[in-house]
C-alpha cells in the first residue's frame, strides 16, 4: 500500500488531508473528532485579537443544489473565531499534546500593523502548533475593517505583513490567498517576497447563492437584507484548480509550496489538486456536508490510485500534471477527434441530440426509433454531447488516426504538432517567420 | 446448531442478509425484523387475516372482517407522494428529447415539461399542463396502467429499470390543483352551437369540456344516477377513495356551458334521432353496457353475477362492510375488471379466490402489475381453462372447468372449484339499437371519431379503434370535440 505519509513546508502528517480553517476546526471538540476520525492535520479556525468579533445570530450560510438536493455550492457570511484568543490557545496546545503526530497550523488575522502580529505570534508558538496561515482571504465583515481580502487584495501589504510575521517568529508560514482578484500570481509573488514558506488557496469567492423572492433579499437573509458571502464547495472546484496551476507552471513561483483548497469532496478531487501542483489540501464544504468519516474514504482512495499508478509516496504525484497545463496557443490543431455513441450504452434520451441540434453543429442524427449517431462530416468534437449525456462512457471521443481524412473539412489528418502560433490564419504567423 | 452460524446480519447495499449455514435471506433494511407472535397478532389486528369464524361460513355473506378491518383494505392503493417525495422522483428526469414517455402517452401529455415544473416548485402550472391534454389527468394519475405506457417508455426504465415515477407525479400535481378548487381554464364566448353528449364517462365528460371551453352548449346525457361512468361505477374503490370520481367531475363542470342530464337513456329517455334533430351535433360515448354471457350450462343460477355490478355496488356502499360476498369466489376473466372484482372479493374476507382466465397470463389485458397485485392480496390465478359448467342446487356451489391447449382446444382434463359466488368478467358488449355503422362489435370511426352518420361522432369503448383505457377514451373524446368544433365554426 502505497504510502500517504505528508510532509510540507517541515509540517509532518500522517496524510495529506488537512481541514480548512473553518467552523470545523474552530474548537477543541470538534478537532479531536477530526483527528480520531483520520483527518491528517487541521488549520484551526483563525485567531484574532481579543474582543472576540461578534457573529450575526441569523442564517450564517447559504446553498445551491444539484440534483436530489446535492450540496454543490456554500455561502458563508462566518467571520473568524468569536471566542476569546486565551480559550483557543489553550485548546490548540491540548489538542496538539495528545495529537504529536497530526500537523497543527494556526490561521491569524490581525490588524494590519506589525504591533499586533508580533503580539500573537508568540502566544501562538507557546501552544506547540506546527505553523501558521496568514488569512488574506477572507472576503466579508473583516475586510470591511482592513483585514482578510481587504489586505489580500492588495500585494504589497501581502508582501510588508508576510516580512512582519517571518521577522517574528521561527514557525513556517502560510499565506492564503483569496481568489477575489484579477491575477492570482501577484499576491503569490508578493507572498514570496515577503518569505513566506507557501501559499494556499483558494479562500472562497464573494458570493450570493440565491434571492427569497417573496422578500426580496439576497439569501441567507439576516432581518430582511443580506450582504455577500464566501462561496465554497463542488462548485468552486474548477476555479481553484486553475489558480493552483496559474502559480505552480509559473516559472517564478514554481518552487513555492501550494496546499490545495476549493472544493475538495473526494480522493479524487484531492489527487487532481495534487497533480496540478499541490503539496497537500485542505477539506471544508466537504465535511461541513458529510461529516469527518468522508477521510476514510479519501484515505483508502488515495492509496488505491497510488498504488495503481505504481507511486509508492504522495510526493510521486505531486506536480505531474503541470507540464501538461498550456496556453491555448500552443495546443495541437492538427489534433482531430469526433465523437462516438455506444449504442449498447445508450439509453434514447436524445439529450445529445437536443445540445447538438439546438445549440451546437447539427452533428447528431436521430432515426425514428430513436437510435442516435453522430454525424462526422459536421462534428466538430466540441464535447457537449459528453458533457450532458446522463450515461457516463455512452459517448467518447474518438482521436482520428494521422493520415484519414477529416470528412468535415476534406482534410487528410497531420502527423505533425502544428498550433496557432504558426498557423497561416493567425496574423502574427507571418510576422514570425 | 453453531449459533454463529445462524442469522448473521449485515446490512449491505439498502439489503439486509440474513445467512442460514449455506443460503441466504435477503431483506431490503428499512423492513425491521419483528418477533413471530408480535406479527402474527399484528396481522389479525390489522384485518389482514382477521379470523372470525364469519370467514369460513359457506355461503355468500355481508360482515366477514372485524368492523374496523374494512377502512384499511380499502384505502388508497398508492398513498399520494408527499412534497419531498414528489421533489425526489421529480429530481429523476432527464427531460429527453421528443419524450418517448410522450409518445407512449395516448392524451400526449408533455410529460418532461410538467415533471419539470414541479421539480421548479410550480405545481399548478404542471397541473396545467397536464389537464390541457387530459382533462381527466387525476383520475388517468390513479388508473392508467402506466408500466405499460408513459413509466414503460421512461429512458431510465431502460437504464436501470426503474422508471420515473410518472403516474404518482401527475398525480400531485393534479391534486395540488384541484384541492384548492382551482379550474385553470376559461370558457370561450358563446358559439350559440348546441351539443349532444351521451354518456358522462371518460369519453363524453372530456369531449363535454373540451367542446364547452370553445364555447359551445353541451348537454351530457347519462343512464345512471351519477355522472362519471367506468370511473364511477367501473373501478376498484381502492384505485380511487374518497370521491374522488365525483370530485374531479364536479371539478370539470366549473368550466360553464355544461348541462347534466342522468338518469337519460339513449333509447329510453331520448333517441339518436331526436338528439340529431335538437342539437348541432351528437357525440356518442356510452361505452359498453351489456355484459358477456360464460357459455355454460348452469350459469343462470343463483350467485352467478356480474364483476362490474358487484365493482358498482362495491364503488355505491355506504358501508362496504355491508356488501355480501362468497367464501369460496371464482372470476371468470382476464382483464381489470377480472382484477378489480378478484382482489376486492379478497378484501372483503372470501377465504378462497380464484381468478380463471382461457388463455396464458401474457394474453391477460389485466397488466403484470395487475396480476401481481392480485396475486399478493391471495388471489389465486388459473390459466388456461373455461368454464363448462355451473353445478348446484339452486345457488352454485361448484363450477366445472375444462382445460384447454394454446389452440381453445378442449383436452379433456377437467377442474372442479368450490364456488358459492361467481364473478362474470369476460367483455362487456355495446347495445342500442338504430347506432350508426358498426366495425366489429363497435361503432365504426374514423381517426377523428366521425361515425358513417353526418353530424355524429363517437368515441371511448363504445368506438372502433384504441385500447379500451379511460386515457384512450379522454383522447378520442377530445379529438371528436375538436372535429366538432371545425365542423360547426371551422
Amino acid at each position: 500500500m502505497a504510502d500517504l505519509r505528508s510532509e510540507f513546508v517541515g509540517i509532518k502528517s500522517p496524510n495529506p488531508f488537512w481541514l480548512a480553517s473553518a467552523p470545523p476546526t474552530d474548537k477543541e471538540y470538534n478537532v479531536r473528532r477530526a483527528f480520531e476520525a483520520g483527518w491528517g492535520g487541521v488549520v484551526w479556525k483563525t485567531l484574532g485579537i481579543d474582543p472576540a468579533v461578534v457573529n450575526v445570530n441569523g442564517p450564517r450560510y447559504g446553498a445551491i443544489y444539484g440534483a436530489d438536493r446535492r450540496l454543490l455550492g456554500l455561502n458563508n457570511i462566518e467571520l473568524i473565531t468569536d471566542r476569546p484568543l486565551a480559550v483557543n490557545l489553550q485548546e490548540i496546545k491540548s489538542v496538539k499534546r495528545d495529537y504529536p503526530d497530526r500537523a497543527m497550523v494556526v490561521s491569524l488575522m490581525v490588524p494590519c500593523e506589525e504591533e499586533p502580529w508580533k503580539y500573537i505570534l508568540p502566544l501562538v508558538e507557546e501552544t506547540g502548533a506546527d505553523g501558521v496561515e496568514l488569512n488574506f482571504g477572507c472576503p466579508h465583515g473583516m475586510s470591511e475593517r482592513g483585514m482578510g481580502a481587504a489586505v489580500g487584495q492588495v500585494p504589497e501589504y501581502i508582501e510588508m505583513v508576510t516580512r512582519w510575521v517571518k521577522a517574528s517568529t521561527r514557525m513556517p508560514v502560510i499565506v492564503k490567498l483569496t481568489p477575489n482578484i484579477a491575477d492570482i500570481r501577484k499576491p503569490a509573488e508578493a507572498a514570496m517576497r515577503g518569505g513566506a514558506d507557501a501559499v494556499s488557496l483558494i479562500n472562497t469567492i464573494n458570493s450570493i447563492t440565491s434571492v427569497d423572492l417573496d422578500l426580496f433579499a439576497p439569501e441567507p437573509t439576516i432581518d430582511g437584507k443580506g450582504a455577500h458571502g464566501g462561496y465554497c464547495g463542488p462548485a468552486v472546484k474548477p476555479i481553484a484548480l486553475n489558480m493552483v496551476a496559474e502559480i505552480a507552471r509559473d516559472p517564478e513561483l514554481s518552487y513555492m509550496p501550494i496546499s490545495g483548497i476549493g472544493g475538495v469532496t473526494t480522493w479524487r478531487d484531492a489527487a487532481e489538486f495534487m497533480a496540478l501542483g499541490a503539496g497537500n489540501v485542505q477539506v471544508c464544504t466537504a465535511v461541513m456536508t458529510y461529516g469527518f468519516k468522508i477521510v476514510q474514504e479519501m484515505i483508502s482512495g488515495l492509496s488505491e490510485y497510488l498504488d495503481e499508478k505504481a507511486m509508492t509516496s504522495v510526493d510521486q504525484l505531486v506536480r505531474r500534471a503541470v507540464p501538461n497545463v498550456t496556453d491555448w496557443n500552443q495546443l495541437n490543431l492538427n489534433y482531430v477527434a469526433k465523437a462516438k455513441i455506444n449504442e449498447d450504452l445508450c439509453i434514447s434520451c436524445g439529450r445529445c441530440y437536443a445540445a447538438c441540434e439546438d445549440t451546437s453543429h447539427q452533428a447528431i442524427a436521430m432515426s425514428e426509433d430513436r437510435v442516435f449517431s453522430v454525424i462526422d462530416d459536421e462534428c466538430v468534437a466540441c464535447n457537449l454531447c459528453v458533457n450532458v449525456c446522463p450515461v457516463e462512457d455512452c459517448i467518447t471521443m474518438e482521436a482520428m488516426t494521422p493520415g484519414t481524412v477529416d470528412p468535415r473539412t476534406g482534410k487528410v489528418v497531420e502527423q505533425e504538432y502544428a498550433n496557432w502560433t504558426t498557423h497561416p490564419n493567425n496574423p502574427a504567423a507571418a510576422a514570425a517567420e | 446448531m453453531e449459533s454463529r452460524n445462524f442469522a448473521r446480519l449485515r446490512p449491505i447495499g439498502g439489503q439486509l442478509r440474513m445467512k442460514f449455514h449455506s443460503f441466504e435471506i435477503i431483506l431490503p433494511v428499512d423492513k425491521k425484523i419483528i418477533p413471530w407472535e408480535r406479527y402474527s397478532q399484528q396481522q389479525v389486528t390489522a384485518g389482514v387475516c382477521s379470523m372470525s369464524q364469519k370467514v369460513f361460513e359457506p355461503g355468500i355473506a355481508a360482515g366477514r372482517l372485524e368492523a374496523e378491518a374494512y377502512a384499511a383494505q380499502f384505502s388508497d392503493l398508492h398513498p399520494p407522494l408527499d412534497q419531498h417525495e414528489a421533489l425526489v422522483a421529480a429530481d429523476r428526469c432527464y427531460f429527453c428529447y421528443d419524450a418517448p414517455c410522450i409518445t407512449a402517452c395516448p392524451t400526449d401529455i408533455d410529460i418532461p415539461l410538467f415533471i419539470r415544473q414541479i421539480a421548479t416548485g410550480t405545481p399548478d402550472a404542471a397541473a396545467k399542463t397536464i389537464l390541457s391534454q387530459n382533462i381527466l389527468g387525476g383520475m388517468c394519475a390513479r388508473v392508467c396502467p402506466t408500466e405499460q405506457l408513459c413509466e414503460q417508455a421512461c429512458v431510465r426504465e431502460a437504464a436501470e429499470g426503474k422508471p420515473v415515477k410518472i403516474g404518482e407525479l401527475q398525480r400531485f400535481a393534479t391534486d395540488h390543483l384541484q384541492e384548492q378548487g382551482k379550474h385553470p381554464f376559461e370558457r370561450a364566448d358563446s358559439t350559440g352551437k348546441r351539443v349532444a353528449v351521451v354518456g358522462a364517462g371518460p369519453a363524453g365528460l372530456s369531449c363535454a369540456h373540451r367542446l364547452a371551453m370553445l364555447g359551445h352548449d353541451v348537454v351530457v346525457h347519462d343512464a345512471r344516477p351519477k355522472p362519471g361512468g367506468l370511473n364511477e361505477y367501473g373501478i376498484a374503490t381502492y384505485k380511487t377513495p374518497n370521491g374522488f370520481a365525483q370530485a374531479e367531475v364536479d371539478w370539470l363542470m366549473q368550466i360553464g356551458g355544461i348541462t347534466l342530464q342522468t338518469g337519460s337513456a339513449l333509447g329510453a329517455q331520448m333517441t339518436i334521432e331526436e338528439l340529431k334533430a335538437d342539437f348541432d351535433a351528437v357525440f356518442l360515448g356510452m361505452g359498453l353496457g351489456g355484459v358477456n354471457a360464460l357459455g355454460a350450462e348452469g350459469e343462470d343460477k343463483t350467485g352467478v353475477l356480474d364483476a362490474v355490478d358487484f365493482i358498482s355496488d362495491l364503488r355505491q356502499a355506504e358501508d362496504v362492510a355491508q356488501v355480501p360476498i362468497g367464501r369460496d369466489v371464482v372470476v371468470i376473466g382476464g382483464g381489470m375488471t377480472a382484477i378489480d372484482a378478484a382482489v376486492q372479493a379478497k378484501l372483503l374476507g372470501a377465504l378462497n379466490v380464484t381468478l380463471v382466465y382461457r388463455r396464458g397470463r401474457d394474453r391477460m389485458n389485466a397488466s403484470v402489475f395487475e396480476q401481481d397485485l392480485a396475486s399478493s392480496k391471495g388471489v389465486r390465478i388459473v390459466n388456461h381453462a373455461v368454464p363448462v359448467a355451473v353445478h348446484g342446487n339452486g345457488a352454485v356451489r361448484e363450477i366445472e372447468f375444462e382445460y384447454v391447449d394454446g389452440e381453445m382446444n378442449g383436452t379433456g382434463q377437467m377442474l372442479r372449484l368450490a364456488a358459492d359466488q361467481v364473478f362474470k368478467a369476460i367483455g362487456q358488449t355495446l347495445q342500442g339499437d338504430a347506432l350508426p355503422a358498426l366495425e366489429g362489435r363497435k361503432i365504426k370511426v374514423d381517426s377523428t371519431g366521425r361515425t358513417s352518420v353526418d353530424g355524429i361522432w363517437a368515441g371511448g369503448d363504445c368506438a372502433s379503434g384504441g385500447d379500451d383505457l379511460t386515457v384512450t377514451a379522454v383522447a378520442e373524446g377530445r379529438d371528436a370535440a375538436m372535429d366538432i368544433h371545425m365542423a360547426l365554426v371551422g
